[in-house]
Order: C-alpha cells, then structure tokens, then sequence
C-alpha cells in the first residue's frame, strides 16, 4: 500500500537512513563523552569515534583526514570559507568571485564583504545554468583572492565543470572554493583530481543528520588556512570553536561511508527512475526541463508546465511534497531568482516543480507522481485562461496585461 | 501554507469553469491580473438584457488556489443578481466567506476587479458609459 503524501523533495532534505542513526544513538547516551576531554576514556572513546567518522569522510570525498573542519552545516560552511578566506588573505587582495545560481549562503555571505570593502564579480550563467569559462578568466585579476562555484545547484541540479574552474582559479593564484552540499555522496567528488581548495557540505542531503557538516580545508599545495569566525577554545586546528557534535559527526561519517559505498548503485537506480518521471512529464505539451540535462545530478529534476501557476499546482499535487519554483508560498511573488538567471521569462519561473528523488524512493511513487502530476497539470491548464489563448494562437506577449 | 475547507472546496470542484462567446452583445468580458504577476482571471457574464439580471457567468484563472476560489465562488455569487447588485459585491466579502489570510487577500482584490471589468464591458458594449471605479482602479 502506498503510503501519501509521497517525498520527493529531497534536495531540501533526506530522511535518515536507519543505518546512519544506529551507528549514532550511542553516542547520545553510553558514550557522550566530550572529544575535547584529553584525561579519561569517556573523551577518548568520543574522539576515537570523531577521528574514525573524519577517516569515513575523507575516504568519499578523497582528502586527508586532518583537512575536515566540522561545522553545523553548509551555511556555516560557506560563511566560514568565504569570510575566513577573506580575512586571512586581506593583504593579498580583496576581489572574490561567485555567480548568481548560488545558494543564499554563499551570496548573502559575499554581499555582507561588499558592505566591508570586498569587491564581488557575480557571474551570470547560459540557459544551461553553467558558468561561463572565458568570463570567469576575464574576470580574473591580481587581486583576486577566492572564486567561490558551486559543485551542483541545489534547485536545478546542473554540474558546473569543477575542474576547468578549478584550474582557471589557480592559474591566477586564487583559491577555489565549492558549495558541494547537493553533491557530496551523489557524484564522485574528489578534492585532488577536482582542484579544490575548500569545500562545504552537509550530513542532512544524503541521508545523515541534521546539525552537522563540513568544511574541507587543503592543507597542502597550498595550505590554506581560514580566520575562524567564532572565537573560543581553538577547536579543529582553531578553525572551529565548540564542542564537538559527537553523535552528529559520526551520523556523517557513516553516511559518506554509505555514499561512498552504494553511490554507483544508487545513481543507477535514482536516476533511471528520474529519467522516467522526466520522460513521461514532458509528454505533457509546453512542458520544460529548466538547466543542463546532460551536466547534472542524477536524483533531481525541475520542470515548468507553461500556462499553469506554480502555487496552485503544488495545490493540485498535494499527494507529493515537491518543491516549487515559485516562491509565492512564502508571501512573495518574486519567482526563483535561479530559474530567472537561466533567462526564464516569469511566468515560467512560477510554473516549475522540482522533483528531488532518493535511496528511499520506489518505482511505485514514481508510477503515483506520473500521474498524479498528469491529472493536475491538465485539470488546471483546462481551467487557465492563458492555455485556451495558447489552444486559439493568441500571443499572450500581444496581450497589455493590466499590473497590479 | 494552511487552505480553508471552502478554498479547498472551490478549487477541488470549481464552479462555472469555462467560456461564454464574447461576441455576443449581451456578454461581458473581464481579463485582469498578468502572467509575470502569477495571477490571470477571465471572468464572464451574460445579462439578460430585458430584466438587467445575471443569466450566467463563467471563469477561467490562472493562479494560486485562493485566486482560483476567489473566482469559482464570484460567479457563484454573480448568477442572479442584477448588474447594478453585482457592483456592489466588495473583495472583502470574498475574503470573509473563503477565510482567506491576509497574503491571499490580492486575490479576492483581483476577483472584484475582474467582476468590475466584465460589467464595465458588458456596458460598454451596450452603449453606457464606462465605470469610474473600473476606470481608476490600476
């Protein structure tokens, strides 16, 4: 029996797998100890389970074990990264560089620099949602001192090529700094082949905790080094005040072990089932796939069915929890500045949904979602004054709207 | 974001959804909102033009699900009455029989301006002069 509402929204979150909370539940209560507590075994059993989880994390993304900074997650990631790359190389330069299909944290980070003396170069992306390499090269100067690129986009799911990038940034003498939070334990990523310097992600995007996350910092060639952004006891290697979040941190290391592990065999899966859901919504007419199908992540798509209002299909899916391009859901009209710098017109932008599919999702959901979705893009498009202007060959762009 | 039951109701089994021939003398037609707004509505009406009342009324909307009810339940409330009547139906009674919340409440604003709008055609039409409220509303 299928059990409803259906998730797939699981690039907002993932459920935890029950393997990640059995390796953690006994750190809350018979092991609690403090990492920090250098004089009994309480803290070095606490510890030994902290070095072990950094081995776990290491092994999935390809780094040393010292290079993990533990955080509370990839916002606080990204402000560490950009903020302390910026404070500690001040006397090298003060220009960073980013592009406008960046989460909020990275953006809103560079903004809050800007107001402190940084200058910030937002590169725009093509309708595939990439970067463009020439542009970021122009862009670069003497004084750049971080290019800041996402690995994966969280709403659309394009890959950006990570390492042209990479090897662009160092060719200047900058760092190169990924938000790999949608990434990390979907694709392979791997911080030497990849060239990146530092890099943010997360426990609670793939199938880990929430409360815990990372920031990868190179510590050769070069060694990078970040001013901390809280101050305190000088935990991990004084990069990260706070008391380690023991039960969190070995939450994540168990994930990536299982990323690292089932990764091949999840994608294949994951994404033949996203292949099917994309291939039979886009028999609807006047249905889009928004950013690169062929650079992407393999558990996510995001379509716009023209002519339908992206709030109220969210209404007609409500046996799907999916998320919408619209943010209208939160009391403003302003459409997904993502989709928009794609050069998606407005009304497009309302009317997309973003499927993200995970381990946990069936064959059967996605049958139920199919049509789910079907029933309510034609229900809707029968009820839209704008599909029956379409149906007659009315243009709408003819059309004087009236604002209000 | 929590619906009302009535919001539900309408959007689930909307009322009147469809098209009158505009070219008819004796329909009126209203198309208010735009597509970049998220929100488009066609409502229609069709007066019999010896009694002055509303035969029937019909609308097709682009939008949210409280746009969507706001309009389903205007031409509910539109069936019937005589067009003066139907002018004095106030956005705000839409909102207080949908329950809508305050974020929503541009909805039931754009379901009177869409009643407004279908008169006003239907008037103009008919050789009256057009409304002021219509006119100065944008």
């Amino acid at each position: 029996m299928l059990k409803l509402p259906i998730y797939l929204d699981n690039n907002a979150t993932t459920p935890m797998d029950p393997r990640v909370l059995e390796a953690m539940l006994p750190y809350f209560t018979e092991q609690f100890g403090n990492a920090a507590s250098r004089n009994h075994p309480f803290g070095w059993q606490a510890e030994e389970a902290v070095d072990y989880a950094r081995e776990q994390i290491a092994q999935l993304i390809n780094c040393d074990p010292k290079e993990i900074i533990f955080t509370s997650g990839a916002t606080e990631s990204d402000n560490l990264a950009i903020k302390g790359v910026y404070e500690m190389y001040a006397q090298k330069g003060n220009h960073i560089i980013t592009a406008t299909t960046e989460h909020k944290a990275v953006l809103d980070t560079c903004k809050h620099l800007e107001k402190q003396g940084a200058r910030v170069t937002y590169l725009q992306v093509n309708e595939e949602g990439l970067i463009n390499l020439e542009e970021l090269e122009a862009a670069m100067t003497p004084q750049t001192i971080l290019v800041a690129i996402m690995y994966g986009n969280n709403e659309i799911g394009v890959l950006q090529d990570i390492r042209a990038i990479s090897a662009i940034a160092k060719k200047h003498g900058a760092l190169f700094f990924s938000d790999a939070t949608q990434a990390v334990g979907k694709v392979p990523v791997d911080v030497i082949a990849d060239g990146i310097d530092l890099m943010a992600f997360t426990g609670h995007k793939m199938y880990g905790p929430k409360g815990i996350g990372a920031l990868y910092v190179r510590r050769k060639n070069p060694r990078v080094k970040v001013t901390a952004q809280m101050d305190g006891g000088g935990h991990e290697r004084g990069m990260r005040s706070g008391t380690l979040n023991v039960p969190g941190i070995v939450g994540l290391g168990k994930a990536c072990e299982l990323a690292r592990l089932e990764m091949e065999s999840d994608t294949a899966r994951i994404s033949a089932m996203r292949d099917r859901l994309e291939r039979e919504l886009l028999t609807l007419e006047e249905s889009y796939v928004n950013g690169s199908r062929e650079h992407r992540l393999p558990h996510v798509t995001n379509i716009s069915f023209k002519y339908v209002e992206g709030e109220g299909l969210m209404m007609g899916v409500k046996d799907l929890a999916v998320s919408s391009g619209s943010a209208c859901t939160s009391a403003s009209l302003e459409p997904s500045y993502v989709l928009k710098a794609l050069g998606l017109s407005d009304d497009l932008a309302h009317s997309s949904l973003r499927f993200g599919l995970s381990r946990f999702t069936t064959d059967e959901q996605i049958d139920y979602a199919i049509n789910h979705v079907k029933e309510a893009v034609t229900k809707l498009r029968e009820m839209s004054p704008l599909w029956e202007m379409f149906k007659e060959g009315i243009d709408l762009n003819s059309i004087e709207w009236a604002e209000h | 974001m929590a619906y009302s039951d009535k919001v539900i109701d309408h959007y689930s089994n909307p009322r009147n959804v469809g098209t009158l021939d505009k070219s008819k003398k004796n329909v009126g037609t209203g198309l208010v909102g735009a597509p970049e707004c998220g929100d488009v509505m066609r409502l229609q009406i069709e007066v019999d033009e010896a009694t002055n009342v509303i035969t029937d009324a019909k609308f097709k909307t682009f939008g949210c699900g409280s746009a969507i009810a706001s309009s389903s339940l205007a031409t509910e409330w539109l069936k019937g009455k005589s067009v003066d009547e139907a002018l004095n139906i106030d956005n705000m009674e839409i909102v207080e029989e949908l329950a809508l919340p305050p974020v929503k409440i541009h909805c039931s604003v754009l379901a009177e301006d869409a009643i407004k709008a279908a008169i006003n055609d239907y008037r103009v039409k008919n050789g009256l002069p057009e409304l002021e409220a219509a006119k100065s509303h944008h």
